[in-house]
C-alpha cells in the first residue's frame, strides 16, 4: 500500500495518470456517438491514417513537438475521412472495402515515411515508433495542456450540439426532414472522432486506438438506455481503463501502454456483457430459465386439471407416471417441488399404491383455470 | 542458374512480395465482392496472437502445423465477432472492433513479455521484414530457398487450386447466396473456407509484410480491378497483375529512396487505386466530371431553345433573345451561356439574325417536342415577362 502511495506522489506518475485518464475520457465520450452511429470501424481507419500525419508533423517540425505531430495526425485523419466519403459516394465499392483501402494505404504511406524518418532523423526520431503502440510514460506535463484544451473543445461541442447529435445518432432521416444540417453534423462528429484519435495516440497508439473508442462505449451501452448516462459512463470507463493501464505499464518495465489499456477496457466490456442488469448475458439466461420454469409449471397444473376434469373428481390424485405420459417428457421433479412449496399442488397417498401422487389444491385449481381458460371441474369430489 | 536465382537477394525479396500480392489478390477479389473486406483487417491483426502462442508452445514460427495453428486465431476472431453480434448486445461493426484489438493487444503483450529480442520484434509485427527473408533458408533439392518463399509458394498453390476448382461455386455464392443455398452449395461453408485461407495466407505473409500491410495486398488490388471491369475473371486477373506491378515498382522506389520495401509495395497498390479512381474509363472521377459537363451542356441547350421559343415573336423578344438575358434572367454565368449558345449553334438549332438569337427549323422542332405542340399558343401570349 505504501508502495502505491509513493508511486502516486511521484510527479511523473501523476502526469501519466492525469493524461491517461483525460485521454480515456475524451475518447470514451466521443466513441459513444461513433458506436451508436455504427461507425466503429471508421475509427479504425482514421487511427491508422494518423501514422503518416505523425511522421509528416515530425518531418516538418524537425523535432518531436507534440503540437505539430498531433496537427499532422489530425490533417491526415481528416484526409482519410474525405477519401472514404469520396470512395463511398462516387464508386460502387462497399463501405467496408473503402474502409480497408483507406486504412491500409494510409498506413503503408505512414510506414514508408517512418522508415524514411528513421533513416534520416537521427536520435530524435526514436520516439516516433512509440506512436505505434503508445507510451504513456512519454507524456510530458506540458502535453497535458494541449490534451486538456482539445478535451475542453470536444466537451463544449458535445454540450452545445447535444440535441442535434442525439437526433443524428438515432434518426438521421428524421433530422434531415426537420431541416437540420445533417451532413454538417455528421462531418462534425467524424471530425471529433478524428480529434479523439489524435489525443489518444500517445496513450494507445495508432493500431489499437479503435478499441479505446469502441470498448468504453460498448460497455456503457449495456448499463443504460439513455444517451446522457451512456456518454458519461463511457467517458468514465475510458478514463478508468486509461488510468489503470497507464499505471500498470508505468510500473512494469517493457510493457507498452496501448495493449494494457485495451485489455483492461476489453475486460470491462466482458464484465458488462455478462452482468449488466436486464441486458447482460447472465440476466438473459436467468430470464430464460424463469420463462421455461413458468411454462413447465403451467403444463403440470393444466395436466392435473385435465385429469381431474376427465375423471369428474377435483381432487383426483395423479401419479408421476401419468404426468409423464401426459407431458410426453420426464416429470420435472424440481418443478413439482416448487409447485408444492407455492401451495398449488398437494402430495397425497392413494392406497393400495405406495408411489407419491399429487392433487390440485383450491389455489391450484384457480391457477390452472386461469392458465387453460377452462373452468374447474364439477365439485362432486370436493377440493382438498 | 536456378541456384543463382534463389541465391539473389533482390530476386528473393521481389518474389516474396509477388507471392504475397498474388495470393492476397486471388482471395481478396471475393472478399471485396462479398463485403467482407474489414474481416481481413480483423484476421490480419489477430493472427499476431496465434503466432506468438504457437511460438511459445513449439518454439518455431514456420512449418505447416505452426501456420495452421496460428491461422486458427484468425477464424476464431470471425467466429467470436459473429457470435457477439448475434447476441444482439453490440452491432457487428462494434463486435469486430472489440474482438480483434483485444487479441492483437494480448499478442503484443505476450511478445513483449516472453519473446522480446528473441525472434519476433514488436515493430516487425506491424511492418514485416521483407528485406531479411533471404536470411532464413531451407535446402530443397540441393538449392537453398528462403523459407518464406517456400511457405508462400505452397499457400499460393492452395489458393490458386481453391479458386480454380471452386470457381463456379464461389461466383454463385458471392453474387447470389440465396440461390446458392437453395441449390445446396453451402454458402456458409465457402464463407469460412475463404476466411480460413485468408487467415493462412496472412500467417504465411506475416514475416514478410507484417500484420497491417497485408490488408493492402488483399483489399486494394481487387478494389482497383473492380473499378476497371465488371467481369469476375477479368477482375481477378487484373487484381493479380496490379499486385505484381505494385511489388516491382514498389521495390524499385524503395531501393531508390532507401525506405521500407513492404511499405512502398503496399503504397503502390494505393497509387494504382488512386489512378483508377480518377481515370477509370466510364466510372472514374474524371470521366464522371466529363459526362456531367456534357450532360449539363445538353440540358442548357434545351433550356436555351425553350427560352427562345417562349419569347419568339413576342414584344419582349428584343430583350429576351440575347446573350444578356441568359446571364441576367436565367442567372447563368457568362461562359456557361456562351458555351450553350455555341453548342446550339453547332447543332444547327439556332442562328444569330439582326443581333438576336432566333430558332432554326430544327430548334423549333426540338422546342415543340419539349413543350408538346398544343402548349404552343398559350406560351406565346404568356411569355412576356
Amino acid at each position: 500500500m505504501s508502495g502505491l502511495a509513493d508511486l502516486l506522489s511521484s510527479g511523473i506518475v501523476q502526469t501519466v495518470l492525469i493524461g491517461a485518464a483525460m485521454l480515456g475520457a475524451i475518447s470514451g465520450m466521443l466513441g459513444a456517438f461513433a458506436v451508436l452511429r455504427r461507425q466503429s470501424l471508421l475509427g479504425d481507419a482514421l487511427s491508422h491514417a494518423a501514422l503518416p500525419g505523425v511522421c509528416l508533423g515530425f518531418i516538418l517540425a524537425g523535432t518531436r513537438d507534440l503540437g505539430s505531430i498531433l496537427l499532422g495526425a489530425f490533417v491526415t485523419g481528416a484526409l482519410a475521412a474525405l477519401a472514404m466519403m469520396l470512395i463511398v459516394r462516387r464508386t460502387t465499392l462497399k463501405t467496408d472495402a473503402a474502409l480497408g483501402i483507406v486504412l491500409s494505404v494510409f498506413f503503408a504511406v505512414g510506414v514508408v515515411l517512418l522508415s524514411w524518418v528513421q533513416g534520416h532523423g537521427g536520435a530524435a526520431s526514436a520516439g516516433l515508433a512509440s506512436f505505434l503502440f503508445g507510451q504513456a510514460a512519454a507524456i510530458l506535463r506540458s502535453d497535458l495542456w494541449i490534451m486538456g484544451g482539445i478535451g475542453l473543445v470536444a466537451l463544449a461541442l458535445v454540450l452545445a450540439l447535444w440535441k442535434e447529435f442525439k437526433l443524428v445518432s438515432f434518426d438521421a432521416d428524421f433530422a434531415r426532414a426537420q431541416g437540420f444540417p445533417v451532413t454538417l453534423l455528421e462531418v462534425a462528429l467524424t471530425v471529433m472522432v478524428a480529434l479523439a484519435i489524435v489525443v489518444g495516440l500517445q496513450l494507445v497508439g495508432v493500431v489499437l486506438m479503435v478499441a479505446l473508442l469502441i470498448a468504453p462505449a460498448a460497455a456503457a451501452r449495456q448499463w443504460t438506455t439513455t444517451l446522457g448516462p451512456m456518454v458519461a459512463l463511457s467517458a468514465a470507463f475510458g478514463a478508468a481503463s486509461g488510468a489503470a493501464g497507464a499505471l500498470v505499464s508505468a510500473t512494469t518495465r517493457g510493457l507498452a501502454t496501448g495493449p494494457v489499456v485495451v485489455l483492461i477496457a476489453t475486460g470491462v466490456v466482458v464484465i458488462s456483457l455478462f452482468v449488466a442488469p436486464q441486458r447482460g448475458l447472465l440476466w438473459q439466461a436467468l430470464a430464460a430459465r424463469r420463462a421455461r420454469a413458468r411454462i413447465s409449471d403451467g403444463r403440470v397444473l393444466t395436466t392435473l386439471q385435465g385429469l381431474a376434469n376427465a375423471h369428474r373428481d377435483a381432487s383426483y390424485p395423479a401419479e408421476r407416471g401419468m404426468l409423464e405420459t401426459a407431458l410426453g417428457a420426464r416429470a420435472p421433479s424440481a418443478r413439482i417441488a416448487a409447485l408444492e412449496r407455492r401451495g398449488l399442488i398437494h402430495p397425497v397417498t392413494h392406497p393400495p399404491e405406495t408411489t407419491p401422487h399429487w392433487e390440485l389444491t383450491t389455489a391450484g385449481h384457480a391457477e390452472a383455470a386461469a392458465l387453460s381458460g377452462k373452468p374447474a371441474g364439477p365439485k362432486d369430489g370436493g377440493a382438498a | 542458374m536456378i541456384a543463382s536465382f534463389f541465391g539473389s537477394i533482390p530476386a528473393m525479396i521481389l518474389l516474396t512480395g509477388i507471392l504475397v500480392g498474388v495470393s492476397g489478390a486471388l482471395l481478396g477479389s471475393f472478399l471485396v465482392l462479398r463485403g467482407n473486406a474489414m474481416l481481413t483487417d480483423a484476421i490480419s491483426h489477430s493472427i499476431v496472437f496465434g503466432i506468438i502462442v504457437v511460438w511459445l508452445l513449439t518454439r518455431q514460427v514456420s512449418g505447416p502445423v505452426q501456420v495452421l495453428g496460428a491461422a486458427l486465431t484468425g477464424v476464431l476472431t470471425v467466429v467470436l465477432s459473429e457470435l457477439l453480434a448475434r447476441s444482439r448486445l453490440v452491432k457487428m461493426d462494434a463486435a469486430i472492433g472489440l474482438v480483434f484489438p483485444a487479441l492483437f493487444a494480448a499478442g503484443v503483450l505476450l511478445i513483449s513479455i516472453y519473446a522480446r529480442d528473441v525472434h519476433i520484434h514488436v515493430e516487425t509485427v506491424l511492418l514485416g521484414e521483407i528485406g531479411f527473408v533471404w536470411l532464413n533458408t531451407l535446402t530443397l533439392w540441393g538449392v537453398p530457398v528462403p523459407v518464406a518463399v517456400v511457405t508462400l509458394g505452397a499457400v499460393l498453390v492452395v489458393n490458386l487450386a481453391f479458386v480454380l476448382v471452386l470457381w463456379k461455386e464461389l461466383k454463385l455464392t458471392t453474387f447470389d447466396p440465396g440461390l446458392a443455398a437453395a441449390l445446396g452449395f453451402l454458402p456458409g461453408v465457402l464463407h469460412y473456407a475463404v476466411l480460413s485461407l485468408t487467415s493462412v495466407t496472412a500467417v504465411a505473409a506475416f514475416d514478410a509484410v507484417g500484420a497491417i500491410l497485408f490488408i493492402a495486398f488483399v483489399i486494394v488490388p481487387p478494389s482497383t480491378a473492380y473499378l476497371l471491369t465488371r467481369r469476375l475473371w477479368l477482375m481477378v486477373v487484373l487484381a493479380v497483375a496490379l499486385a505484381v506491378a505494385a511489388c516491382v515498382v514498389g521495390y524499385a522506389l524503395a531501393m531508390r529512396w532507401n525506405v521500407s520495401i513492404a511499405g512502398m509495395m503496399a503504397s503502390m497498390t494505393g497509387v494504382w487505386f488512386a489512378l483508377a479512381l480518377l481515370f477509370a474509363p466510364g466510372h472514374g472521377l474524371v470521366a464522371q466530371a466529363f459526362s456531367w459537363r456534357s450532360k449539363r451542356l445538353d440540358h442548357d441547350c434545351r433550356a436555351l431553345v425553350a427560352h427562345l421559343f417562349t419569347h419568339q415573336n413576342t414584344p419582349a423578344m428584343a430583350e429576351e433573345n440575347t446573350l444578356r438575358a441568359l446571364v441576367d434572367h436565367l442567372r447563368w454565368a457568362e461562359p456557361r451561356a456562351r458555351a450553350a449558345i455555341l453548342r446550339a449553334h453547332d447543332r444547327d438549332l439556332i442562328e444569330r439574325r439582326a443581333g438576336l438569337l432566333t430558332l432554326r427549323p430544327k430548334g423549333t422542332a426540338e422546342a415543340e417536342a419539349i413543350f408538346g405542340k398544343t402548349a404552343r399558343v398559350g406560351h406565346k401570349t404568356a411569355g412576356t415577362q
